[in-house]
């Protein structure tokens, strides 16, 4: 059925199974090499990228600015208030921390279930987690008030002899999301040092190759050390797996344990995670559009990835949804009074059009439209759509905390919220400062893991003698 | 380490990771033993060609999941019961439950930190000088698309004249002296 909608002659798709390739043809190992390190090693820096890092950075000045004058002033230059206390600083958590999810899914589970299509994905997708979380656990710790106390949650012995509760779910996120951060870097590092091996090698001026001969720590590519490798890999994927479907279970809990009508619901967790990794493959097709297009990478990051993660995202699209569907089902089958008002003040309240706004960027153009296999490879609409997604699922998670927040049970202490210019700049500085991150692991790592696209083609299988005698 | 004299190995590049496998299972089957391979990308069959099977990194994994998850659990129990009992809502100073969570956590941390550590450990790694980094071919082709052998000066059938000769054998592209 697939075969037939898609052109046969068009020289991306595979005449034995009639699906994209995942790999360009006519590739060899010396041309991927060659590919993936002239964007590092070449001594040129394009225009482009200097146009880009100065509107990041200046961006990134701009979340400075933000953050002084907060440490300054204190909280209330947010909009945060009684009784919605959480407000964006919490919103851009989640949200931030469930984009960093998809690269584990792509980086850990797809490799688990050997997708090996995922190989040129699976760098910058890494990259992408790390940067996100690095953006998240921001907000945590500037929204407790006394950053400079930060370190209170640790299970240090001060000299008063304060030790952290570990009753609540706030104290469980400090491990899940300092535990994902750890294993997440260690994970890229690693998948990393066979590349800095390759950069070193083929750097040409000396400080290139000091600094990627150290930072490979003398890798040699001997087999012995490969099959070591492997097995890590392989273990750190099976330990990656249960940690990111772990990371934001806890942070579902933060809202889940609490009483509050439309928190206090079991789905949380599943739908916590699902959304998490739908946001995710969002922001991963909005990285990797423009990247492959910019770097001419169209025969590593070919239609086949784009097409497959509008897949995932159909997927997971629709757990969401479902997600939705229980939250709406529970309201009503529940017949708990505060709980069905919740529900009706979510959709028709004075902050209804969030909500719509939320079933409509997440569902009703997502999952009409990708059930499509012209528009899951149509590489501009695909882009807009991705932007589409992570837009709804920032409202998702502003709808989930602002409005439970503002009308709980007593009308008596229902409020509102509305957000102040300090506020936004914090979130676009963080934006900002995501995109300074990786422009700079664009320009000086290796952005696609080239041992892994090595594996990818036909030459790095072993042919029996005979046919390699007659063969080749 | 002290400097070492002479010769380290000889280093035979191939075009092929079939080529490699191949002449690196008839060195092993002769009897040579101090060799290594050396390729772009993971190449389980060479391991298993030179006798490398079985790899410890899962059980250096499994003792630090097993220490970290432990140690964060005792950590939980000794604060909450012993060293800063805390009554939240009546619940028991011992409400183990709740400590699954960060112990879970601390699992994964130390299984992980362990793995990839213990993996670079076991390698020998950070290791920034290795002779066969001095062969002229090596650095041009061992981490982008050459496939190398290597037979050691240390193995006791090592002679440099007879060695060359067996290597020829395997027409390789090549075959150099590597010089520690």
């Amino acid at each position: 059925m697939a075969t037939s909608e898609i052109r046969p002659k068009d020289p991306g798709v595979d005449p034995a199974t009639g699906e994209y390739r995942v790999i360009g043809p006519g590739q060899t190992f010396r041309s991927i090499t060659e590919k993936i390190s002239r964007i590092v090693l070449t001594p040129r820096t394009p225009m482009g990228w200097f146009a880009y890092f100065a509107v990041a950075g200046s961006g990134t000045t701009m979340l400075l600015v933000a953050l002084t004058w907060l440490f300054l002033k204190g909280v209330g230059i947010w909009g945060i208030t009684q009784p919605v206390a959480w407000g964006f600083a919490i919103i851009n958590f989640v949200w931030w921390i469930g984009i960093g999810h998809a690269g584990t899914l792509i980086s850990a589970i797809l490799l688990l279930f050997k997708q090996q299509w995922r190989n040129s994905i699976s760098r910058f997708a890494e990259a992408m987690t790390i940067f996100a979380v690095m953006c998240a656990a921001t907000f945590p710790v500037i929204h407790v008030g006394r950053p400079w106390l930060g370190y209170w949650l640790l299970p240090l012995p001060f000299t008063m002899d304060v030790w952290p509760q570990f009753r609540s779910p706030l104290m469980w996120d400090t491990f899940a999301v300092s535990t994902y951060a750890t294993i997440s870097v260690v994970f890229w590092y690693m998948g990393m040092i066979p590349d800095f091996g390759t950069f070193r090698d083929r750097a040409e001026s000396k400080i290139a190759k000091y600094f990627y001969g150290v930072l490979s720590w003398g890798w040699r590519g001997s087999v012995r050390h490969w099959v070591q490798y492997e097995t890590a890999s392989l273990l750190l994927a099976g330990l990656a797996t249960p940690l990111v479907l772990s990371v934001h279970t806890v942070i579902s809990f933060d809202f889940a344990v609490a009483v509050l009508p439309g928190w206090h619901t079991t789905i949380f967790p599943p739908y916590f995670v699902a959304g998490a990794i739908y946001s995710g493959f969002a922001m991963v097709l909005t990285l990797a559009i423009p990247l492959r297009k910019y770097y001419h990478l169209e025969q590593l990051v070919t239609e086949r990835h784009i097409d497959n993660m509008g897949k995932l995202m159909l997927v997971t699209g629709f757990i969401v949804g479902y997600g939705y569907a229980m939250e709406a089902f529970m309201a009503w089958y529940s017949a708990d009074h505060w709980e069905a008002f919740t529900f009706w003040n979510r959709a028709f309240g004075p902050m209804g059009w969030s909500y719509k706004l939320l079933l409509t960027c997440n569902l009703f153009i997502p999952l009409t439209a990708l059930w499509s296999r012209k528009l899951r490879t149509n590489i501009a609409f695909m882009f807009v759509l991705s932007i589409i997604v992570n837009t709804g699922m920032w409202f998702e998670r502003f709808v989930i905390i602002v409005t439970s927040l503002t009308r709980d049970f007593l009308p008596s202490a229902w409020g509102t919220y509305r957000a102040t210019k300090w506020d936004y700049m914090t979130f676009f500085g963080t934006v900002a400062f995501f995109l300074f991150m990786f422009l700079l692991f664009v320009r000086f790592l290796p952005m696609i893991p080239m041992n892994e696209i090595r594996l990818l083609l036909p030459q790095a299988k072993i042919k029996p003698k005979v046919t390699a005698e007659a063969g080749d | 380490m002290p400097a070492r004299e002479g010769i380290y190995g000889l280093l035979a590049e191939f075009e092929t990771p079939g080529d490699l496998v191949r002449a690196a299972r008839q060195s092993y089957q002769d009897g040579w033993r101090r060799m290594d391979c050396y390729s772009p990308f993971p190449l389980e069959e060479a391991a298993e060609a030179i006798g490398f099977h079985r790899d410890k990194v899962p059980l250096v994994c499994l003792l630090g999941g097993l220490l970290g998850g432990s140690a964060m659990f005792a950590l939980e129990t000794w604060i909450s019961v012993i060293a800063f009992p805390l009554n939240i809502a009546g619940r028991p100073m011992y409400s183990w439950p709740a400590f699954i969570v960060p112990a879970y956590e601390w699992t994964i941390l130390w299984a992980g930190l362990s793995a990839a550590f213990g993996m670079l450990a076991l390698c020998g790694l950070p290791a920034l000088y290795h002779p066969v980094f001095n062969a002229p071919n090596f650095r041009d082709g061992a981490t982008t698309d050459k496939f190398f052998l290597c037979l050691e000066a240390l193995d006791p059938k090592f002679n440099a004249a007879e060695a060359r000769a067996y290597l020829e054998a395997f027409q390789p592209v090549s075959v150099v002296e590597v010089e520690y």
